[in-house]
């Protein structure tokens, strides 16, 4: 069973009656064991993928299996090998976190005497073992979503759905949850679909990735494969005397095709890789321009993503799936 | 049913009770709103008892079973409401992704309804028995009142239930609620049926399965042990908590497609 | 821009927001038109019997009589229903935002009073086309009816402010029975059904020191053509808004401190 993948999808496509192809046509493999990154900005068909790998939603057309059973026609072994915190931390604000636990332990059908020891244990292992009598509708977005997590692992799952999980949260909780993605995927080989929209996790955290834009997929692989793939660096300058913008500009142009940078500066990407940098400080200074500021970027997600799709990852989405910032419960 | 299912209905109801429970507004008005309707016209109506063919002499003893309908109404904006939570805030989606029977999940959302539908009906019980002549039927009778309206909440919030799994929408469920104010007002809440004027009224009330459910438990109230009275009511009643059950299952079948 | 302008304009727009959300969301202006239609409907066709309890003195017929009630009704609950927009609006973050960004704090004010009117003076129209179709027997002169329809928007406007000011204060739809319990008190403790004389028990007490009975009695005096204490009720319902008003504004404050 472990050389077959944990996730495999062929042709996956979701249609909604009043919508879009929301995932039109995906196919991705992710092996066992691994983190695999789920990227896209919103509207790109993350969820929609998740709700029918998980079981939720019966997909329109194409297959897929998790953890060697079909979605559609093995529901039920297939949500006993998964757990999932989807994107609304879907929580009961009148319940405490214990009571949280207790329901799933009972509900995943955890013998009597095992039920309060695994509650406990996942809360402490998510550092909430302090608030567990409290109602979750008093939780910080943070905590909600650490509450999520542990409800996830409650059946001890082999595979992880974890649907943007770090939206909306501070630094230092994003790398806590970072930590115990890492740690669950190290320790105890569980397979992990993360989605996200920032470049900054899918990079650091991910084994593999996929990009999803418009409900297809447009690139897959590792993040240094990706980058590799888009290959070459960039180099962005800017001029002591903006008068000598234009010059530049056209001096510049020589090196490479020129990619989009802030007004008072001028880019463009090194056709011939990073070698070209002191040709490019050569030329600069031959038409005696002085230069304030000089600065190579290697590729990023970002540059992936704008070479697959024309448009930067940052602003890509619809617009309509924008969510408000969630509202302070404590002040409520 | 087996352990399993026992186990998974067990858990689920003790989180509706808890939850409903845990929700003053939910509560608070379920209790208020009925008896201060029942103040209001033990006081303010009391006079009709004078006219020609009125069966009571007290009009609160009359008007007593309208709490409970009005009770029932309470139940279904509550399981309604607590279901249109689930569905929107995703936590069906939480529950679906456990082995959980959709049966189970069905009765385990009205046993906070039932909890709080035998909240209701002690409470009114105690005040109508305090304030009024006292239940005619007995201890025995009264404990068939408290069935009988748990029936009726049964039926009540299992219409809710229905309308927030077939929409999804907490707002949904506020608008069915004067639809059902409208059942219970056009019944013969206010007066016997034979003593309503308007003819296309008194129709209207003979059609309404609510008027039995009424004339049921006010049959234990102020006459005692009337069979027919009652079969009509405990007809009318399970009817109605039937019909919705089906419903809700169908429409929950729908709502929860999960593979 | 002028003071006053800005304080217009904010009031336009906020009223003309709530007018949108009123007209084109069915699940807010259905049940504020349902509640006083179904209680017209009910009392006026169910219970018409009952005038003739002995004693019963008006001047018009019972479906006039009812209309009095029903027609304070809808302006209470225009207002009420108003106060739950705003908490609404609280809990969205909309109200922060226009305290924030508008330059006159009164407008916001206005504008959620013209809202109330709005939705009240719909409600009323179509109750009013409805009784008459019903056989409403009106005496009172143009007049009366100017009184009678006066007194209705001032009803309205201390319900409405009544409404904002506990909406701002506590900024959460769970403030909605807070809302709700208090006014309902105001309308039910008075002589819905009969005339005042024939109510009785601790309801004809409370009635007798609700300022809603002398209200009441007035309008129903308008519809009948023969109304009484008109001086007082108006200085009665002015005094009404004046504390609303002053509630209101220490809603305000509360709201702006906190904004
Ligand atoms: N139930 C639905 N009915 C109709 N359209 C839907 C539904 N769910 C999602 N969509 C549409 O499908 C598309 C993909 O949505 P999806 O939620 O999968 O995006 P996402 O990548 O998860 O975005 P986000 O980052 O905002 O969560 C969107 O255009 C969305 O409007
Ligand atoms: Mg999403």
């Amino acid at each position: 069973m472990s050389s077959s993948p944990a996730i495999e999808t062929a042709d996956l496509v979701r249609e909604f009656k009043k919508g879009p192809r929301a995932v039109d046509g995906v196919d991705i493999q992710v092996a066992p064991g691994e983190v695999f990154g789920f990227l896209g900005p919103n509207g790109a068909g993350k969820s929609t993928t998740v709700h029918m790998l998980t079981t939720l939603l019966p997909p329109t057309s194409g297959s897929a299996r998790v953890a060697g059973h079909d979605v559609v026609e093995e529901g039920t072994r297939v949500r006993a090998a998964i757990g999932a915190a989807l994107q609304e931390a879907a929580l009961d604000p009148f319940l405490t976190g214990r009571e949280h636990m207790k329901l799933q332990t009972a509900l995943h059908g955890l013998p009597r005497e095992q039920r309060a020891r695994r509650g406990d244990e996942l809360l402490g292992r998510v550092g909430l073992t302090d608030a567990a009598d409290r109602k979750v509708g008093g939780y910080s977005g943070g905590m909600k979503r650490r509450l999520d997590l542990a409800l996830a692992l409650v059946h001890g799952p082999r595979i992880l759905f974890l649907d943007e999980p770090t939206t909306g949260l501070d630094v230092q909780s994003r790398s806590a949850l970072w930590a115990e993605v890492q740690r669950l995927a190290s320790d105890d080989g569980v397979t992990v679909f993360l989605t996200t929209q920032y470049l900054e996790e899918a990079d650091q955290l991910a084994d593999r990735i996929a990009i999803i834009d418009r409900g297809k997929i447009v690139a897959q692989g590792t993040p240094d494969d990706l980058k590799d793939e888009i290959g070459r660096p960039s180099v962005e300058v800017i001029p002591a005397e903006p008068a000598d913008l234009a010059r530049m500009k056209s001096v510049l142009a020589r090196f490479g095709e020129s990619v989009a940078s802030p007004p008072k500066a001028a880019a463009v990407r090194l056709s011939g890789g990073d070698a070209q940098l002191a040709d490019v400080v050569r030329a600069l200074d031959a038409e005696g321009i002085r230069v304030q500021h000089l600065q190579l970027h290697a590729p990023t997600l970002d540059d992936v993503f704008l070479a697959k799709t024309g448009r930067h990852l940052e602003g890509a989405g619809d617009g309509a799936a924008v969510e408000d910032a969630e509202p302070d419960p404590v002040a409520a | 049913m087996n352990r399993a299912t026992a186990l998974q209905v067990g858990t689920l109801a003790r989180r509706s009770i808890v939850r409903t429970l845990r929700q003053p507004a939910m509560v608070v008005p379920a209790l208020f709103f009925p008896l201060l309707l029942l103040a209001v016209n033990a006081g303010g109506l009391q006079r009709a008892t004078d006219l020609p063919g009125f069966p009571a002499d007290h009009y609160l003893d009359f008007v007593l079973a309208v709490c409970f309908v009005q009770g029932g109404l309470f139940a279904a904006n509550s399981a309604g409401t607590n279901v249109a939570n689930d569905i929107e805030t995703g936590f069906l989606n939480r529950l679906s992704l456990t082995p959980l029977r959709k049966t189970a999940l069905l009765m385990g959302q009205l046993a906070g309804v039932l909890a709080l539908g035998l909240i209701q009906a002690v409470t009114f019980l105690v005040v109508g028995a305090i304030a009024g002549e006292g239940i005619h039927a007995g201890v025995a009778g009264a404990l068939v009142i408290v069935a009988l309206a748990l029936l009726i909440s049964l039926g009540f919030g299992s219409i809710g239930a229905f309308v927030a799994l077939r929409t999804g929408s907490g707002e949904a469920v506020q608008g069915i609620f004067p639809l059902m104010f409208a059942a219970l007002f056009l019944s013969s809440m206010a007066l016997p049926r034979n003593l309503i004027e308007t003819d296309w009224f008194r129709e209207v009330a003979t059609w309404n399965p609510v008027s039995y459910m009424l004339e049921g438990i006010r049959s234990l109230v102020i006459t005692g042990w009337d069979g027919e009275a009652l079969a009509l009511g405990f007809a009318c009643a399970g009817g109605v908590a039937l019909i919705a059950l089906v419903a809700a299952a169908a429409a929950l079948r729908t709502q929860m497609v999960r593979t | 821009m002028s003071r006053a302008g800005g304080t217009r304009d904010v009031a336009l727009a906020v009223a003309w927001r709530g007018a949108h959300n009123y007209f084109t969301n069915p699940a807010i202006f259905i049940p504020g038109l349902l509640f006083p239609l179904f209680f017209f409907t009910a009392f006026a066709g169910g219970l018409s019997r009952v005038d003739s309890v002995p004693g019963f003195e008006f001047g018009s017929n019972y479906t006039a009589f009812v209309y009095g009630f029903v027609l304070m009704q809808a302006s209470a609950f225009g207002g009420v229903f108003t106060g739950f927009s705003i908490a609404r609006d609280f809990e969205s973050g909309f109200s922060r935002r226009l305290l924030l960004a508008a330059p006159s704090h009164g407008g916001i004010v206005a504008g959620y009073w013209l809202t109330g009117v709005m939705r009240a003076v719909f409600t009323i129209c179509i109750i009013t086309v409805v009784a008459l179709a019903a056989g409403m027997d009106v005496q009172g002169g143009g007049i009366d009816l100017l009184g009678l329809y006066t007194l209705a928007l001032l009803v309205n406007a201390a319900a409405t402010l009544f409404g904002c000011g506990v909406a701002m204060r506590l900024r959460t739809m769970q403030a909605g029975p807070l809302m709700q319990i208090p006014v309902f008190l105001l309308l039910f403790l008075a002589p819905v059904w009969l005339p005042y004389d024939l109510i009785t028990g601790w309801v004809h007490a409370a009635a007798t020191v609700n300022p809603m009975t002398l209200i009441l009695t007035t309008e129903r005096g308008f519809v009948a053509g023969d109304p009484v204490h008109v001086v007082i009720t108006f200085a009665v319902g002015a005094a009404l808004v004046g504390a609303a008003l002053l509630w209101a504004r220490g809603g305000l404050h509360s709201a702006e401190q906190a904004a």
